[in-house]
């Protein structure tokens, strides 16, 4: 009995507090040396990268399980799956640096600084979201987080502008502006990449390749899916998008090379969604079930970084059951606040389309049904 | 919905003396403030009930169909017609994300309808290279908001080809398609009807029809015209109108407006979904007020039927035009307004629902088409 007591108490001087990992090199294109392959990882940091992962991958089923629901309506574009991205990349930023992406921005607004309760309640459309319910999913921002962009391709030439923003003012900041493969064929981004190569903006292009662009696999769109080369003369890296580590320390070296001057950079991210396109696609009909399946159990995010922990003894199993259990609670608290809280009232409908002018009439859904417009 | 009604109050003798709110209050479904709920919101989207036509007899055996077999159909008889056609844009091979070319590529095969990779104004400046070199080019902008990349080439390019080469060179073979409208859960993004904007363009043409019947022979006759066409959608309407559609190919022609309804008090004119809205309208103003509403759909927005709109509401063309400059808020509505030469003596009551700023007033020398009208409000 005495000796059961004695072996279940395990203390925190059990764990080791870091380790050292082997990591994929990266493909480099235009650079003499790549990231570095051999990383360390403390275990403090390895919990807060679970957590931030499994909170994400939490919300984002749940923001599934909502819309079947009808609780969130309109259209929702999931991240799950994806997670070491978002994750790797913020580990190797600062908060006062910038970050700018395209609609799958769930993930994205959480990193950045966005709570559950606020992101699910902008997905509900109400009052306490983010964009104060009038957003949605695809319109999320937060303080250096310029959104949640629904037009493919149209937020890269905002990320450079924000960059000659930052090099302007000579805060030392940087702009992260991240497309997808599908947006990577679209002639703005060219546009981005000359401008920001010339003017030697410091942004870190980063192309999260998750194969599809919708229902297209890359094969099918793109002449060169070597994306990391497509900024030309640009230099690039191809990344493991699904190895947490990886993206961090990728990161970590791209905002090095913008921090020093060297101008922009471009970074291919390999990864995966599990879910479609978006909430109205399957996402069975362009790729196999199997497929699905492989990359879940042998590149899940989150199982491969839960597997370097416990096998190198960073954290215990139950540890890692007991966060699951607080991001489970968070979650359910923050889907009862998202569909609990009142829709934001109808004056505010056409509010904020202009600044600083006097309060004008919009036109409603008819000429006689006048909205105000406060500015 | 940005097709809006038009109302035009004809004549002095009109026996209307309709408040615009009345009719607004019974048009306009109000959303109440919002209390919390925990069970599935009720929608709040304003209503309408698709009203099919009757079934066409002049062009040959029907069949039921609804508007996104309405447009396969037709793309299926211009491919088995025209061998130089070719349909292309994001997603359309597998059938497109509405399915309107479902089937097409199996039929006829991979180098006649084909993806493109996403880039709208790569896809339009394509199409625009396609149809000038002689083939039929049908491009599929996947939803109409999603045309603003393109509207450089639209607008630059395709509009001014013939103009500019002097008759040397035309894109006339290119039609454009596009989803079009609101559709309740759009948003910014999916839900826009920019017609207007291309509206002030000449050399192009605008169509929208309002169902099945009106979608195929419109389109093909789009596809057979010889000037670019924009072919809007509603999208709304791609499952929920269902019509008895004729099964063999058949025009309608453009630029000509159809009166669907007669009526003597009240003028109402629209185009796409708000067709069905009016017609409604039309039967609840007869039947709570005693109002004979003519209903008319435009069609083709650019270049529309002035005469047909201008015969049926009573101004006579041979009055000068007043050539104006738009206001702030420009929808096609506003540019579709009808004005009166300063002829007070007349008392003629017309309903201002829009207005206008800097007014300029000159002689028209440009064809009817061309000229901007608008509403002068009678205090």
């Amino acid at each position: 009995m005495v000796k059961a007591m004695i072996t279940s108490a395990r203390t925190y001087a059990d764990f080791t507090t870091q380790a050292t990992f082997e990591i994929k090199k990266c493909d480099v294109f235009k650079l003499d040396e790549g990231p570095a392959t051999q990383v360390v990882l403390t275990r403090d940091e390895g919990l807060q990268y679970y957590r931030t992962m499994q909170t994400m991958r939490r919300m984002e089923l749940k923001a599934d399980q909502l819309y079947k629901q009808k609780i969130i309506r309109g259209f929702c574009h999931l991240y799950d799956g994806q997670e070491a991205c978002a994750v790797g990349i913020e580990a190797s930023i600062n908060l006062s640096d910038h970050l700018i992406t395209a609609y799958r921005a769930h993930g994205y607004t959480y990193t950045r600084g966005g709570t559950v309760k606020e992101i699910m309640a902008e997905l509900t459309g109400r009052r306490g979201g983010i964009a104060k319910g009038k957003g949605g999913s695809m319109h999320m921002y937060c303080k250096h987080f310029y959104g949640g962009n629904g037009i493919v391709g149209a937020q890269v030439p905002l990320g450079a502008g924000v960059a000659l923003a930052c090099k302007y003012q000579g805060n030392n900041e940087l702009c992260v502006c991240l497309y997808g493969d599908g947006a990577a064929n679209q002639g703005q981004i060219f546009e981005t990449y000359n401008m920001a190569a010339l003017w030697k903006l410091p942004v870190i292009f980063i192309c999260e390749n998750n194969r599809y662009g919708m229902g297209t696999s890359v094969e099918r769109a793109a002449a060169s899916t070597d994306y990391f080369k497509r900024g030309e003369f640009i230099p690039g890296l191809r990344v493991d998008g699904m190895d947490v580590l990886c993206v961090r320390e990728a990161t970590r070296f791209a905002a090095d090379h913008c921090r020093s001057g060297k101008g922009p950079i471009l970074m291919e991210l390999q990864t995966y969604r599990y879910h479609g396109h978006s909430m109205s696609d399957p996402g069975v009909s362009y790729r196999t079930r199997e497929e699905i399946q492989e990359v879940r159990s042998k590149s899940d995010p989150i199982s491969m970084l839960k597997d370097r922990m416990l096998s190198n003894n960073m954290a215990s199993v139950e540890e890692l059951k007991e966060i699951d259990v607080e991001v489970r609670k968070e979650i359910e608290d923050a889907a009862q606040f998202a569909t609990t809280d009142p829709e934001p009232p109808l004056e505010e409908l056409c509010n904020h389309i202009f600044c600083d002018m006097p309060s004008l009439e919009v036109r409603g859904t008819n000429p006689w049904a006048k909205l105000k417009s406060v500015s | 919905m940005a097709a809006a009604a038009r109302l035009f109050i004809r004549g002095a003798n009109s026996k209307l003396s309709i408040a615009p709110s009345s009719l607004g209050v019974t048009l306009l479904k109000l959303s109440p403030n919002c209390s919390s709920r925990t069970k599935t919101q009720r929608r709040h989207a304003t209503h309408f009930t698709f009203q099919p036509d009757p079934v066409p007899s002049q062009y040959g055996p029907t069949q039921k169909m609804n508007l996104f077999q309405s447009i396969t159909s037709a793309l299926d008889n211009t491919l088995a017609s025209d061998p130089t056609a070719v349909i292309f844009g994001e997603d359309v091979a597998f059938g497109g994300v509405f399915r309107c070319t479902v089937g097409l590529r199996d039929k006829y095969g991979k180098d006649r309808v084909f993806n493109t990779p996403l880039c709208e104004q790569g896809i339009v400046g394509f199409g625009i290279g396609v149809a000038v070199a002689g083939a039929t080019a049908i491009a599929e902008i996947q939803f109409a908001d999603y045309i603003f990349p393109a509207f450089d080439q639209i607008v630059n390019e395709a509009a001014k080809y013939r103009y500019r080469s002097g008759n040397l060179f035309d894109c006339g073979n290119l039609t454009i398609r596009a989803p079009w409208g609101c559709v309740g859960h759009g948003a910014l993004y999916h839900s826009q009807s920019p017609e207007a904007f291309f509206a002030h363009c000449p050399g192009l043409k605008i169509v929208i029809p309002r169902g099945p019947i009106q979608a195929k022979g419109l389109l093909l006759s789009c596809i057979a015209d010889k000037n670019p066409c924009i072919f809007f959608e509603p999208k709304i309407l791609y499952r929920a109108a269902v019509e008895q559609v004729p099964e063999e190919p058949y025009t309608i022609p453009l630029s000509q407006a159809e009166i669907l309804q007669e009526g003597s008090d009240v003028t109402l004119v629209s185009w796409g979904t708000q067709i069905h809205v009016l017609k409604e309208v039309a039967s609840m103003a007869q039947e709570k007020l005693g109002v004979s509403c003519e209903v008319i759909d435009l069609q083709t927005i650019l270049p529309w039927d002035i005469e047909t709109v201008c015969k049926v509401v009573g101004f006579p063309l041979e009055r000068t035009v007043q050539l104006s400059s738009f206001g702030l808020r420009c929808g096609q509505t506003e540019i579709i307004e009808v004005s009166l030469q300063a002829d007070n003596k007349t008392e003629r009551k017309t309903q201002n629902v829009g207005s206008h700023k800097d007014r300029k007033t000159s002689k028209s020398r440009w064809s009817k088409q061309d000229a901007c009208l608008s509403v002068t409000r009678h205090r």
